[in-house]
């Protein structure tokens, strides 16, 4: 798509370019692909000689245990969050959408928690469920229920993951709203008239129109489950106890900055960019077919 | 909301689908496809109970004394301590057990970090756009594929030699290697980008006419019908540059360029009973504040931007 109407200097936009195409190079461009260059090669421990190996970093990656289960661990913890965080993103909408009395109060006080560092969404959970002074934690500790997600594996997955979608259901809400507000009124009335109930009515129509939504927000929640996350983890349980809430890319972050495993971290950086540049590309790909139409 | 009103805000986005205005009502308000009304409310109460509480029970913990709390019989009510503990926390940061640097420093640091994030990639990315929209030059295509290829790379995927970058440029622990690095924006650029495209052709011919150069029309022209764009990208950007969490945890090591999102977590360290949870918590409570006021404040602003952003 291009403009008609337009000015011809020679020089200027590459001016007004250079600002933008000098930081991507400096801080995309050759970081990238540097992480790709070290992702093949070894290097002694003194970084004196370099070796090239091809895809032997790979291949030792995916042959770690560790990193077998961080994959584990991540699809666990991803498919828990979305599932989570969009339904009851959608089922609020739904409840806020139509005439319902003190909407817009509804509204603000279900989306406020979009503006939440992960991190902070982690502290405020952990205040919680701490087990000797956490409301909750102690609760359940007096119910009976040995609450400790310092010792136990299973409970600190289940409280980074329920901290990690808490956070994003106001953002699902608020596209799912915004996509409700789009469907025109006189077929969900029309629909009444030929005697469909309410759940008739969400299941034909509003899920079926909200189809392209849900995948768009389905793409930007693998997204947020795999990398926004970070905050989360490293805040509640840094990756611990033993390894139950190590994510992929706590992971890259541990080897990288912690153990200084250049070839590792780098080919780790590798496989999550092409599981990026894959989303990025469905994405589009769909946006593009739906444009289409 | 009444129905002339939804159809009002979502005008554009409704274009689209129907073509005409909402027929009448045909039921009358009470049929409509809610059976029992108590029922949504019950459910949107729930909600908001689920969303608020734990924020609730921070606000309660930065009102309570540290021994309280660590004893684990903090009450459900907000007790007396607020204002001592929030101007310990604003003040010296640190308790009996937590050391940590003061939240007026922290504040001050991602308020300058989310300040420079997003008005920095609201210009840069405003000028590429122009240049891409306003312009027909070789390499024109490659430059804005490249931009948009950032996408793909996420500072997360390529951490270690970034950091290795920023550390070769002497930028650690400093406000240019906080935000430099994050200032390419090619969500910002496409934004704009559509936005420009569909300025009106007359509109560049009149300035042309008038005898306006490029940037003349820029600024008094192009920049002033984009405000409400640039509105709504500076409400996302300020929350996206507020709380940015690996970046910072990698490039600032002393306790001056500490953020407040980071100095949280380190406060917490490894979570005792015994420590200042209600220092914390008014951390916490100060923390989440500026760029939840901001995007409350700026809603509609907001929710435009994010929806349009996002696609």
């Amino acid at each position: 798509m291009t403009r008609r109407a337009i000015f011809d200097n020679k020089l200027l936009p590459y001016a007004l370019l250079a600002p933008q195409i000098a930081i991507t190079l400096v801080f995309f461009f050759w970081p990238a692909g540097q992480a790709i260059f070290y992702s093949l090669v070894r290097q002694d421990p003194f970084g004196l000689r370099v070796e090239f190996v091809w895809f032997e970093n790979f291949v030792e990656v995916l042959r770690n245990p560790f990193y077998v289960n961080a994959l584990f661990v991540t699809l666990v913890f991803s498919a828990v969050v979305i599932v989570i965080a969009m339904s009851s993103g959608l089922l609020l909408a739904v409840m806020a959408d139509g005439q319902i009395r003190g909407a817009s109060i509804y509204k603000t006080l279900l989306m406020w928690p979009y503006a939440l560092a992960p991190a902070v969404a982690a502290a405020l959970w952990l205040f919680i469920f701490h087990p000797s002074i956490g409301v909750l934690g102690r609760a359940l500790n007096a119910w009976g229920i040995p609450w400790d997600y310092t010792l136990n594996g299973n409970q600190a997955l289940l409280l980074v993951t329920m901290a990690a979608a808490w956070k994003r259901v106001g953002y699902n809400f608020i596209f799912y709203l915004a996509g409700l507000q789009t469907i025109p009124r006189e077929l969900l009335d029309a629909a009444s008239v030929d005697g469909a109930g309410g759940r008739q009515r969400f299941w034909k129509i509003m899920f079926p129109l909200l189809s392209p939504i849900t995948f768009f927000l389905l793409v930007v929640n693998v997204i947020y489950a795999f990398f926004d996350t970070f905050g989360v983890v490293h805040s509640l349980t840094r990756g611990g106890p033993g390894k139950a809430t190590e994510t992929l890319i706590y992971k890259v972050y541990i080897d990288g900055v912690v153990n200084l495993d250049l070839g590792g971290s780098s080919a780790q950086s590798v496989i999550l960019m092409l599981v990026v540049i894959a989303l990025t590309a469905v994405q589009f790909k769909y946006i593009e077919r739906r444009v289409h139409y | 909301m009444g129905p002339g009103r939804r159809w009002a805000m979502f005008d554009s986005r409704r274009a689209g689908i129907v073509a005409a205005p909402p027929a009448p009502r045909v039921l009358p308000l009470g049929a409509r496809w809610r059976p029992i009304s108590w029922v949504p409310h019950l459910i949107l109460l729930g909600g908001v109970v689920v969303l608020v509480f734990p924020l609730y029970m921070a606000l309660v913990g930065s009102t309570h004394e540290a021994a309280t709390i660590a004893r684990g019989d903090m009450p459900l009510v907000p007790g007396d301590q607020m204002a001592a503990n929030f101007r310990q926390a604003w003040t010296v940061g640190e308790g009996l057990r937590v050391k940590a640097t003061p939240v007026q420093v922290m504040m001050a640091n991602s308020l300058i970090m989310a300040l420079v994030i997003s008005t920095g990639k609201i210009a840069i990315s405003v000028l590429s756009a122009f240049a891409v929209a306003f312009f027909h030059f070789p390499l024109r295509m490659f430059f804005f594929w490249m931009i948009f290829v950032t996408l793909m790379l996420p500072v997360e995927v390529r951490i270690i030699p970034t950091y290795a970058v920023v550390t070769n440029l002497g930028m650690i622990n400093t406000f240019q290697g906080l935000t430099v690095p994050l200032l390419a924006s090619a969500t910002g650029t496409l934004i704009f980008r559509q936005f420009f495209l569909s300025v009106p052709d007359e509109l560049v011919e009149a300035a042309k006419i008038d005898g306006a150069g490029p940037m003349r029309f820029f600024w008094s022209i192009l920049l002033p019908i984009s405000s409400s764009t640039i509105a709504a990208l500076f409400v996302i950007l300020f929350v996206y540059g507020w709380n940015q969490y690996l970046w910072p945890l990698l490039i600032t090591t002393s306790r001056e360029m500490e953020t407040i999102v980071i100095g949280i977590t380190k406060m917490i360290g490894t979570g005792e009973a015994q420590t200042d949870w209600n220092i914390i918590m008014a951390t916490t409570m100060l923390a989440l504040l500026p760029p939840v006021l901001v995007v409350m404040l700026a809603q509609r602003w907001f929710i435009k931007g994010l929806t349009a952003t996002e696609k």
